[in-house]
């Protein structure tokens, strides 16, 4: 039979039960735009946790002193001393390790002539602005000379300078940290809220010794951030790291480690496999109610072939082979499908789109979400609709024609 | 054997129907031959096989069995296709209920046949036209079945029936649901047919029409008479 024919002839029997057709496409075009929306949805989710992650610096590793048992006596993490700017120095000449930033803080109360504002002062090095992924607004930031000799200078954090000094340009002035008079040499640049919602602009930043012996009294660190030159050298790092500081700490065999040590490519790797995963299951939530619109499909193509058995008689009393029967309705089936998951792609790109203007999620349309959601749909029109099909071109001529 | 070559021959051919576990012994071993150009009637009492005959003649419904050759073809082996294939070309077929597609014009009813023999479009148009034109129908081609009348709309049939040019025309009480002014004009288009060369075979209760038959056979208890 003629292609245009055929596909004419389902186009008249649906356009002759035009709510029928709509309300059972209906189904289709609910399940297509969900999964696109979804999908949408997912993929936003998984493109956010990526950034984040950009930022937090998934080729970073975390040293922490960690907990030792002394006479039985556990204590928490960064509670003991074993870390020190030595131990940061060593790591540095490892291979694959770009940066290191030993850092120490605490909290201190900045005044600047009228004003004053409660913060965090941070021991850095060098390093530190590369690890954090930051960078200077304005000044300079500290030399590794400064470093060595604790001189009393500092950078403000964003909120800091904000805080203190208002409009006046705070490079090259006094500020009092603890009754210590310091000198501020810089601004870093705006970084707004952590991930976690604190604001990280709200912070000094001094050299290392400066704040370790003048601020706290102290000889150790409390974190070493590093960085690796990427994911792999951070995995080798990790290990590299471990061996060294053992070997340096003098632990011996069935001792456990006086650090911690954080990987954040594991981490990033796992949020990311947890983004994907949600991702997946938003599109399989969406994809049942497709495949209930496939069924809806199925329902009204049996019951179609029923109503029209006296037709199928005719047509094949009159020369239709099985397999016109069976074009005819599985063709009518798709281009039901076909409709509504051309519909259902408008809708479900327009609804995701909304979506992105009046909520909060994050909303990333990938083509091939489109083409997959499509795709699916054609694939349901033809699988729910073959059964009907088959059904019709099955019957015997003369059973057809005698129904009544 | 008859001098002309036969369209039609049956041999022994058996057909039961079981409903309900009790088998109904439609046809009893029919044979008969039909030669080209005949115009036959068969006659017979209600439940007597007409009918059954017809559809096994018709290739709508396979013999029990028993053989059916067509035109030399031997029927009873074909496949599905094929089977359709000579529903298509070679035999025309009218009912008693017209069996007209609904909510289709009657331009679209008569191309149908043309449709599954794989037509263009512009010849099936043509060629349905001319034939609805040839009925006396030629004001009435885009009528739906429900806006004609019952011999408007067994001329449709007919025109149906024969637009793919077949040389055998199968009349299952073709008259049955018209009033006899419109039975003698729907008799009166079988024999103008058959005259130009139709081979008819034609079911019908009534004598009158029989009689213009050029041979009436009568069924009883799913037999033929002598
Ligand atoms: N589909 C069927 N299932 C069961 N029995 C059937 C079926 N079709 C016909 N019969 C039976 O077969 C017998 C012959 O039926 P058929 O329709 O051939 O008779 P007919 O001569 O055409 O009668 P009528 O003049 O009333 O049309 C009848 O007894 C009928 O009940
Ligand atoms: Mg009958």
């Amino acid at each position: 039979m003629i292609w245009t024919t055929t596909l004419q002839l389902a186009v008249r029997a649906l356009w002759r039960n035009k709510v029928r057709a709509l309300l059972t496409a209906l189904g289709v075009i609910i399940g297509v735009a969900s999964v696109i929306t979804m999908l949408a949805v997912g993929a936003g989710a998984q493109e956010r946790i990526a950034r984040q992650l950009e930022n937090l610096g998934s080729n970073n590793l975390t040293l922490r002193s960690g907990t030792v048992t002394r006479g039985g006596v556990r204590t928490g993490a960064g509670s003991n001393t074993a870390l020190t700017a030595a131990d940061a120095a060593a790591i540095g000449g490892l291979p694959g390790v770009v940066a290191v930033s030993p850092t120490v803080r605490t909290g201190v109360q900045a005044r600047y002539r009228g004003s004053n504002w409660g913060t965090i002062i941070e021991g850095v090095t060098p390093d530190y602005l590369q690890v954090r992924n930051w960078t200077l607004e304005a000044g300079a930031f500290f030399t590794a000379r400064q470093v060595g000799a604790a001189v009393d200078i500092c950078v403000l954090g964003h909120t800091v300078e904000r805080e203190l000094f208002g409009l006046v340009d705070p490079v090259g002035e006094i500020i009092v940290l603890k009754g210590l008079a310091c000198r501020v040499v810089g601004v870093l640049a705006e970084k707004g809220a952590s991930n976690w919602g604190n604001d990280q602009d709200d912070v000094i930043l001094a050299p290392l010794t400066t704040v370790q012996r003048k601020f706290m009294g102290i000889t150790h660190v409390d974190r070493i951030e590093v960085q690796a030159e990427d994911k792999t050298a951070a995995a080798t790092a990790y290990k590299e790291i471990q061996r060294l500081l053992r070997q340096r700490h003098r632990l011996v065999e069935g001792q456990g480690n006086d650090f911690r040590i954080y990987n954040r490519a594991e981490l990033a790797s796992s949020a990311e496999e947890s983004a994907s995963v949600f991702a997946w299951l938003l599109g399989s939530i969406a994809s049942v109610s497709l495949l209930v619109g496939g069924i809806g499909i199925m329902n009204i193509m049996l019951v179609s072939v029923t109503e029209r058995t006296r037709e199928i008689g005719i047509r094949m009393a009159l020369g239709a082979r099985r397999r016109d029967i069976l074009w005819q309705f599985l063709l009518e089936a798709l281009v039901l499908s076909g409709i509504g998951g051309l519909v259902g792609v408008v809708l479900g790109v327009a609804a995701a789109l909304t979506l992105g203007h009046v909520s909060e999620f994050e909303i990333r349309i990938a083509p091939w979400s489109v083409v997959l959601a499509f795709s699916f749909a054609a694939v349901i029109g033809i699988f729910f609709g073959l059964h009907p099909a088959r059904k019709a071109s099955d019957l015997q001529p003369i059973e057809a024609l005698r129904y009544e | 054997m008859n001098a002309v070559p036969a369209v039609i021959r049956l041999s022994g051919v058996h057909k039961t129907y079981a409903q309900d576990g009790v088998n109904v012994h439609a046809l009893r071993g029919i044979d008969l031959d039909i030669g080209a150009g005949e115009f036959v009637a068969i006659m017979g009492a209600s439940g007597s096989g007409k009918s059954t005959l017809m559809h096994i003649l018709g290739c709508l419904d396979a013999p029990e069995r028993g053989d059916y050759w067509l035109n030399g073809t031997a029927v009873t082996r074909l496949d599905g296709d094929a089977l359709a294939a000579i529903r298509n070309r070679e035999i025309g077929f009218v009912f008693q209920s017209f069996n007209l597609l609904a909510r289709t014009t009657a331009l679209d009813n008569v191309e149908m046949p043309l449709v599954y023999a794989g037509i263009d479009k512009q010849e099936r148009r043509a060629r349905a036209r001319a034939e609805l034109e040839r009925m006396g129908l030629g004001e009435r081609l885009l009528h739906h079945p429900s806006q004609l009348s019952g011999g408007q709309q067994q001329r449709v049939a007919l025109a149906r029936a024969l637009v793919t040019r077949p040389a055998l025309l199968l009349a299952d009480e073709p008259t049955g649901n018209l009033d006899s002014a419109t039975s003698g004009e729907i008799l009166q288009l079988l024999k103008t047919l058959n005259q130009r060369g139709l081979t008819v075979v034609l079911i019908t209760h009534e004598q009158d029409i029989a009689a213009h038959a050029g041979r009436r056979l009568r069924m009883s208890d799913g037999r033929l008479e002598a």
